[in-house]
């Protein structure tokens, strides 16, 4: 589906020029005016709300992230001091485990895949009813983490809550104590963020698979093929595009996850579950200190920038079609 | 799919388990919402309540010592507010980006998608100071304006313009229409899907949205709903009923309006390949 959009896209693109070219008299220069005119009143409104709230605040970030500065102080206090925020990164032991921990989370992208993926072919081959699968597999993704994190947070409750009354109840006697064992903490985030992110996988994967030409099977299905066969040779090659894109996304995604870590565990216990964008608030909302703050924003920007050129490079190495 | 094979009732089944399974967390949470405290933490689960204390657990949500009230207004309003704001500039920009013709108009999108990269946390700091200089701090503006300077709207819609004739849009230029007559007349109604769906996801994410609410408000009175059930939770502290009545009020709307809309939503996400 994707594919024959993008055609679509650049026959409408070429389209203009050709207009363009036709002659049209005297009228030409005017209505190319008009249309510049028109042009920037359209894209206006966009472009001063991103030059002002996104592209200055960006430029400004670099600036500040070279400086020590407290933004409370006005700009009086503002001093700069070169690299020396970069290189205090470099040896700051709670960025280094908040960095830690968002390298440890990608792991959450590869189970969500795997998971959402069978449950997608599944869904989409062998089972009725398939909008209310995906209505109830995207449930927690248009839940708001705020709920969802006080909710988990009674479900984790280490003495009375549900899972470790089940956990008791199976034969376990002494279940993990989740969010309040600092070697557990991490992995009870992870958990809930496979819950939230299951249905957006599934749903893009469903949408892949309708993708797929049917004959390819069916010329399977001719050869003898098994089903597994099938699914190995030709969904997940023909998947492949698709399951790099939410590699990608994924993987960016889990960089930005502040909300449910904010709310859930606030970083503890421990600073056990703190991530980049977490210490990154608090270092610029409650230790005050902007420059160190802004530092870390321009290397997390970096960290996605490198994300996204290997999205770039690598789309077309690994995507096999 | 008229025909009912028995391998397909059973798949069916078994991923129906499943998917009972998934959900397990919101169906507790609703229970537990209508219980009295004592009862929510026992085990083994009684999923219906065997005593029912539902109306006073709602009442000390909707009624307590916290405004959950004004909240929820403060809520609509700044979702409404974003909601119409960013529809109107995304569409309008999207518009100009595919079917106005004029110089500088590719190098103007490539600076705005480039945008799209930037992680929002890494602006917060100078935003907060540029918000404090300009007035903006503390004030639902302010929310309405960062909700609608995200450009995925611009995209989306984009991505549809594309898709429209320019016979269309020629013709009518022929019978002397403005682009702005184009625009509202001919071009909008043609991606009246892409529009809705857009709405909806606007919609979601500013109203669950908790890190720009935290940052840029400071005023209790002016906080949304996403502000309110944490202080509300920090408040009732274990009182976990109410704590569950709490976020089952924060997510039936959204839920409602999923599942009237759910059809542009999966749609819209799996064709924009949109993620918020």
């Amino acid at each position: 589906m994707e594919t024959s959009n993008t055609n679509e896209v650049k026959d409408v693109e070429q389209a203009p020029k050709r207009v363009a070219q036709q002659p049209k008299g005297k009228s030409h220069r005017k209505q190319a005016f008009y249309d510049l005119i028109a042009g920037y009143l359209f894209i206006g409104p966009m472009l001063i709300l991103t030059t002002v709230l996104v592209i200055i605040p960006i430029l400004l970030s670099g600036i500040i992230s070279f400086s020590d500065w407290n933004f409370i102080a006005g700009l009086g206090g503002l001093e700069f001091i070169g690299f020396q925020n970069y290189m205090t990164l470099f040896q700051d032991e709670s960025f280094h485990r908040s960095l830690m921990n968002n390298i440890i989370m990608i792991a959450v992208v590869p189970v969500t895949l795997f998971i959402s993926v069978i449950l997608a072919v599944l869904i989409n081959k062998a089972t009725y009813f398939k909008t209310f699968f995906k209505v109830i597999y995207f449930m927690p993704f248009i839940s708001s983490f705020v709920a969802i994190a006080l909710l988990w947070r009674v479900l984790y409750h280490p003495t009375n809550g549900p899972i470790n009354g089940f956990l008791r109840s199976i034969g376990i006697e002494n279940p993990p104590m989740w969010l309040a064992d600092p070697s557990y903490s991490l992995l009870s985030v992870m958990i809930i963020m496979v819950w939230t992110s299951l249905g957006f996988n599934l749903v893009i994967y469903m949408a892949g698979l309708q993708s797929i030409p049917k004959d390819l099977y069916e010329a399977a299905d001719v050869d003898g093929a098994s089903l597994v066969r099938q699914f190995f040779n030709i969904t997940l090659p023909m998947l492949s595009p698709t399951t790099f894109f939410l590699v990608i996304t994924g993987v960016v995604g889990s960089f930005k996850v502040f909300d449910l870590i904010m709310v859930l565990t606030n970083g503890g216990p421990a600073g056990s579950t703190s991530v980049i964008v977490f210490y990154l608030y608090e270092v610029a909302f409650i230790n005050l200190d902007s420059g160190y703050a802004s530092a870390m924003g321009i290397i997390l920007l970096l960290l996605i920038l490198l994300i996204t050129l290997i999205q770039w490079i690598g789309q077309k190495k690994w995507v096999n079609y | 799919m008229l025909t009912i094979r028995p391998d397909r009732v059973l798949v069916t089944l078994l991923m129906g388990a499943a998917g009972i399974l998934f959900i397990l967390p919101f169906l507790w949470m609703l229970s537990a919402s209508f219980k009295p405290e004592l009862d929510v933490m026992t085990y083994p689960i009684k999923w219906i309540p065997e005593r029912w204390n539902a109306i006073e657990n709602y009442t000390q949500v909707w009624a307590g010592a916290v405004p959950f009230a004004l909240y929820y207004w403060n809520s609509i309003k700044v979702t409404l507010m974003s909601t119409a704001v960013s529809l109107i500039v995304s569409a309008m920009a999207a518009y100009g980006f595919s079917k106005v013709n004029f110089k500088g108009r590719d190098s103007f999108f490539l600076i705005v998608l480039a945008t799209f990269m930037i992680p929002t946390q890494a602006i917060l700091v100078p935003q907060f100071i540029m918000y404090r200089w300009i007035g903006l701090f503390d004030s639902h503006a302010g929310l309405v304006l960062l909700a609608a300077s995200s450009v995925l709207g611009t995209f989306l819609l984009r991505q549809f313009f594309m898709g429209v004739h320019n016979e269309i849009i020629e013709s009518a230029r022929i019978d002397a229409a403005g682009h702005w007559t184009i625009f509202a007349r001919i071009a909008l109604p043609l991606v009246k899907p892409a529009l809705a769906t857009y709405m909806i996801l606007r919609f979601i994410w500013t109203w669950n949205d908790y890190q720009n609410p935290l940052i840029f408000l400071r005023t209790d009175a002016l906080f949304t709903l996403q502000l309110g059930i944490r202080k509300f939770a920090d408040f009732s502290g274990e009182f976990y009923s109410l704590m569950m009545a709490g976020a089952v009020s924060a997510i039936l709307p959204l839920l409602i309006i999923f599942i009237i809309g759910q059809k542009q939503v999966i749609e819209g996400v799996a064709m924009g390949s949109v993620k918020g």
